[in-house]
């Protein structure tokens, strides 16, 4: 009997085994893991992405960065905010429903002295409930972007957060780990199946998510697997094991393309890499020059920018896979346009005579300090840079460091020439210019301080009036392109690794959309 | 293990600022000073290891800065992989080491002895990354035998995952075990050889053989027992070495360990985890280096007898 049994059972194990399989499954894999699964913990790439899949927003970007409803049916703005709409019949994974209640709560959660994701948050003064499926969302002033800003604040359900105890983000100095970091309770479209950090993290398909008859995305069940290794990462698409890579390094994309049944795909990603020079002190601490400082002077400033030869490490080093630039922000977001996106162009003549000029004709030592382990190649960019500014006598010593400790600096004003990426993820000038242009910008290293640049920073927060904005924005560029601050070098090109057998949409973000994945 | 504690920890502040990893971009200079501040990372050096030692002797190690977990749960979760990979591959560099040791002692002339020699030295000089990745290369992208990565087939037993009691936790731990164990198979091999060759030549082997005792009885059982002190020393030290430094091999095959979490704690600053790893590691090769000697008692009778 118990044998009879035991036959049975197995055989239906057996039965429904050959059914499951047949679900699309995707596995892929990147350098990084998600770091939590509390959304408002860590504003952190790969965790975003992840947190985004269980959790949602109430707008978000596709896949062509285009601002789209999540979890607001439509919104309108007012002078004192902006009013959305709710979307109706979304529940939680738990089965909990989602209300205007949990807006609320998860904007309070977000806006926490423990959460990353305050200074975001911080454009909302607070959420008005206007009934259970509108809120109205309070500024302080008019605030023309504000849609642009929440696409990566998330919505928790704040009776589930009650019931787990996780009512605040996890405290810096905290002793103990909450709930959160390994649960996840969204209105997103895939469920946290399991979680094992640097291992394997496994989600699976939310049978009762409101899109799921309206994005093309076929895929049952994620299993992603972080691989820090560059080269065993690549192995692992080639082998088979995996369906895509979000990260294979530059010069392992001709191998992939070759293979047979692995495509590459490009586009040009939301992120520009560029120098920054020191003009604020009065005198450089890396340099020869004493009692003055050389890039004071705007024609040195501008014989750096033509001796950089972007073309050439256009073609050398990214192997083609960049957009050489003069801006520090690339084109998709607001501000930037074809215009000012031009590049200074490369000409050593001119670069020498005005070097010349300025009274370096026998140029200068100074240290460019460079992270390893960021950006596309960014060591190899920095070492070509300082063979390009021997040419005008600049003796460039080169500290390429990792960027735990290269981007301290940057933020201890201890540097003089330093590289630097920008990724903007409201799409809109205003981010670029209050973190890396304004006087008293937190990443702004270049001591650069423009009376006019500032004041149209602060007037453009409130500005709404579209056509006056992007005017203001305009003039700020134009007045930074012929300032010459920064030395812009390129903006970066993404390439994703997939197998033939997928149809993944690639997006500028370097985030992955599973909703718009279709598996053949 | 004050030593190491106080070492380690003043080379802390030089590691770079955890802050700037564990926020955004977005985040404000007064943020970071307040994260710093409640995280005791201004105070003197002095008192932040005062509090450090504190801790620690009540067995709390923090939680990590990535992870937001204690540490002691994340090494003690990480170490049973961690474990199988060195002692899978310490059996390897011991079998095929000793074997070949002795085989190459023995017959020193045979074209397999030298061929066995000559990789000897590619397996010295080979850098350990170089091996990993060649190994994938070949068994993973090209033969599709093995897996690249990772380690598949582990089977939660509640105190212990263990990748041994399935027949895919062995196809994952292969090449790894194969890529940690060659620096030691190799030194094993040559420093058994060398010991064979020596011992040989003693009078008591030519005595045993004179009284008639089957070649492979001298081999193994008087002149291999022998040559095991000095060889038994190099292996305890190695097998600290091995669980230490397992931390390239564990890159390279994305193996879930405590080196890899160690490797992935320094590019992140994530002082807590590199503090309790390094202590660890302090209190792994105390004790195996007193595994060590209590051995020589057990194996070389001279040192018993000289001792009373």
């Amino acid at each position: 009997m118990q044998t009879r049994k035991l036959f049975t059972v197995s055989l239906i194990a057996i039965l429904t085994a050959g059914a499951v399989s047949a679900e699309n499954v995707l596995r892929w894999t990147s350098q990084g893991d998600a770091l939590t699964m509390d959304p408002h913990s860590q504003n952190e790439g790969p965790t975003m992405a992840m947190n985004g899949q269980f959790y949602e927003a109430l707008v978000t970007r596709d896949e062509a960065m285009l601002l789209k409803p999540e979890l607001a049916s439509s919104w309108t703005s007012a002078a004192d905010g902006w009013t959305f709409k709710l979307r109706k019949g979304v529940k939680f994974h738990d089965g909990a429903d989602f209300t205007a209640e949990d807006v609320v709560f998860s904007f309070n959660r977000a806006k926490h002295e423990a959460s990353d994701y305050k200074e975001q948050a911080k454009n909302v003064v607070s959420v008005e409930v206007i009934d259970d499926y509108t809120v109205k969302l309070l500024t302080d002033g008019p605030n023309p972007i504000l849609p642009n800003q929440l696409s990566d604040l998330f919505i928790m359900d704040s009776g589930w957060a009650k019931a787990n105890n996780v009512e605040n983000p996890q405290d810096f100095a905290g002793k103990e780990e909450t709930f959160a970091v390994r649960n996840a309770n969204g209105t997103g479209p895939f469920v946290l199946g399991s979680r094992a950090p640097d291992e394997m993290t496994v989600l699976t398909r939310n049978a009762n998510w409101w899109g799921n008859d309206m994005f093309p995305g076929n895929v049952d069940k994620i299993e992603y697997r972080p691989i820090s290794n560059a080269a065993t990462r690549v192995a692992a698409l080639l082998s088979g094991e995996v369906d895509f890579v979000l990260d294979a390094p530059l010069q392992d994309l001709k191998r992939i393309e070759a293979a047979d049944g692995l495509q590459v795909k490009t586009v040009a990603q939301i992120r520009s890499i560029f120098f920054g020079m020191d003009q604020g002190v009065d005198e450089l601490r890396s340099s020869n020059i004493k009692g003055k400082n050389p890039f004071k002077d705007a024609r040195v400033r501008e014989a750096f920018n033509l001796s950089v030869d972007k073309k050439a490490i256009q073609r050398v080093v990214m192997e083609g896979l960049s957009f050489p630039t003069a801006m520090i922000t690339p084109p998709g977001v607001l501000g930037n346009t074809p215009e000012l996106d031009e590049s200074y162009g490369f000409d050593l003549d001119r670069a020498k005579s005005l070097m010349a000029d300025a009274g370096y004709g026998d140029g200068f030592e100074i240290q460019l300090d460079c992270p390893n382990n960021r950006y596309n190649n960014d060591e190899k960019i920095c070492q070509a840079a300082v063979a390009m500014l021997a040419k005008i006598g600049v003796k460039v010593k080169l500290d390429a460091i990792p960027k735990a400790q290269h981007f301290p600096k940057i933020q201890k004003r201890v540097t003089d020439f330093y590289m630097l990426g920008w990724g903007v993820s409201t799409l809109d000038s205003h981010y670029v210019f209050s973190y890396l242009i304004e006087s008293k910008g937190s990443w702004n290293g270049t001591g650069y301080s423009n009376a006019r640049v500032d004041e149209i920073t602060k007037m453009i927060a409130s500005e709404t009036d579209i056509p006056k904005r992007t005017a203001l924005i305009d003039e700020a560029w134009t007045i930074v392109k012929s300032e010459m601050p920064y030395v812009p070098i390129h903006h970066q090109v993404l390439a994703w690794g997939m197998s033939d057998n997928i149809d993944i949409p690639i997006s500028s973000d370097d985030r992955l959309r599973p909703r718009f994945v279709v598996m053949k | 293990m004050a030593a190491v504690s106080a070492i380690s920890f003043s080379l802390f502040n030089f590691v770079g600022d955890p802050v700037n990893n564990m926020v955004g971009q977005d985040a404000t200079r007064e943020q970071r000073v307040e994260i710093r501040q409640q995280l005791g990372l201004d105070d003197p050096v002095l008192t932040q290891y005062t509090r450090f030692i504190g801790n620690v002797l009540q067995g709390d190690f923090g939680l990590s800065y990535r992870i937001k977990r204690p540490v002691s749960t994340l090494i003690l979760e990480r170490l049973p992989a961690t474990l199988e990979l060195v002692f899978v591959s310490a059996l390897i560099a011991l079998v095929v080491g000793i074997g070949l040791g002795v085989y190459t002692g023995i017959k020193r002339d045979t074209w397999i002895s030298r061929i066995v020699m000559s990789l000897s030295l590619v397996g010295v000089s080979l850098p350990t990354f170089i091996i990993g990745i060649a190994l994938i290369y070949l068994f993973a992208v090209h033969l599709r035998w093995l897996p690249s990565s990772g380690r598949s087939g582990a089977i939660d037993l509640g105190f212990w995952k263990t990748s041994l009691l399935s027949v895919d936790g062995w196809r994952a731990i292969v090449l790894p075990a194969i890529t940690l164990s060659l620096f030691q198979l190799t030194m094993i091999l040559r420093l058994v050889r060398a010991e064979m060759l020596e011992v040989m030549r003693a009078d008591y082997i030519k005595f045993a053989r004179a009284r008639g005792l089957a070649e492979r009885s001298i081999y193994f059982v008087h002149a291999l027992r022998n040559t095991l002190v000095p060889v038994i020393t190099v292996i305890g030290l190695n097998i600290g070495g091995l669980i230490a430094y397992s931390v390239i091999t564990e890159t390279v095959f994305q193996w879930p360990g405590t080196g890899l979490m160690f490797i992935q704690a320094v590019d992140f600053v994530d002082v807590p985890i590199m503090a309790a790893y390094l202590i660890f590691v302090a209190l792994l090769f105390v004790v195996i280096n007193l595994i060590v000697d209590i051995l020589y008692f057990v194996v070389d009778p001279r040192i018993r007898l000289g001792g009373s």
